[in-house]
């Protein structure tokens, strides 16, 4: 099954992934991290297609894809 | 499970000093990538600007040098003329390029040298707070334009691709935009073919990326997203603005 990993001690919470998700797997998380910022969580693991939209969007190449 | 995408080898570990939502970052991993498809890391040189991407050099894992504000074109020139067999990229933004280095990117392009430029256009001056640059859009409000940019007071945005075009030495001009997906795999070959015809020493290349500036726009991420959709790349349109390689 397709996943993807993020890191989130550098993810900056611009919400670019979430956006491009087409299976909508990403949401922001409930904490936040050394930024002080809520990071962008894998929540469907499910349903991860592994497109790489989101590692696509991302600007700062936090994202990792598996498949 | 074979891992399908993950930070390409040109790019150190450094995280970004950029904005959330800063389209340069994008820019950068999409040059790595060419970069490493390319097979050129070991030889290629980048020029760092002024502006927003002033530390691009700590960004990539390169040769990297840095340029007073508009110069990376001069500085590039030297450094492939005097290693031909170097690949030399310059990574510029519209204050650099447009505005205080306009005279060193109109000389480059017009001896044809053989470099890459990469050029970043958010339609303001990033670093210094969002002023006007010499792309902002008219009737586009920034911190010295703040009744909007004024034809009559302020000129009109200057399109560098097409500036450009009127050239005879300039083989390939393209403006991509990042805005989605599917525009960010289109900028990839844009830029992975203005490389590739350095590496096959074809000439002077050009990609201007249309890129979002979330926070001098005062806009959140997603606005400024629509914003380059619905506003931006109707003043400056996207596409090829010329290709002698073809």
């Amino acid at each position: 099954m397709p996943k993807i990993e993020i890191d989130e001690k550098t993810c900056k919470s611009c919400g670019l992934c979430i956006e491009a998700c087409p299976k909508k797997c990403i949401a922001f998380s409930k904490e936040v991290n050394k930024l002080g910022l809520p990071w962008a969580e894998f929540v469907k693991p499910q349903d991860c297609i592994g497109c790489g939209f989101c590692y696509q969007m991302c600007p700062d190449v936090c994202i990792e894809v598996y498949k | 499970m074979k891992k399908i995408f993950s930070r390409p080898e040109s790019l150190t570990n450094a995280p970004f000093s950029y904005c959330p939502g800063c389209g340069h970052g994008i820019a950068h991993r999409l040059v790595a990538e060419s970069i490493d498809e390319l097979g050129i890391r070991e030889r290629t040189i980048g020029v760092a600007p002024v502006g927003c991407a002033v530390f691009a050099y700590n960004y990539f894992n390169l040769d990297m040098t840095e340029a007073p504000h508009g110069r990376p074109p001069a500085a590039a020139t030297g450094i492939k003329r005097t290693n031909p067999d170097k690949i030399v990229f310059a990574y510029q933004g519209d204050g650099d390029i447009a505005a205080i280095g306009m005279s060193e990117i109109v000389h480059a392009a017009n001896r044809g040298e053989n470099i890459t430029v990469i050029f970043i256009n958010n339609a303001n001056y990033g670093m210094t707070g969002g002023q006007m640059a010499p792309t902002t859009l008219l009737g586009q409000v920034t911190q010295t334009t703040p009744f909007g940019r004024d034809p009559k007071r302020e000129g009109y945005p200057i399109k560098v691709c097409e500036l450009l075009s009127s050239l005879e030495a300039p083989v390939y001009l393209e403006r991509v935009a990042i805005y989605d997906p599917k525009q960010v795999l289109n900028a990839k070959r844009a830029i992975k073919k203005a490389f590739a015809n350095q590496v096959e020493n074809k000439g002077f290349s050009l990609v201007e990326i249309i890129s979002n500036c979330p926070v001098d726009w005062g806009m959140t991420v997603m606005d400024s997203i629509k914003w380059v959709k619905d506003v931006f790349i109707k003043t400056f349109p996207l596409g090829i603005i010329k290709d002698k390689t073809r």
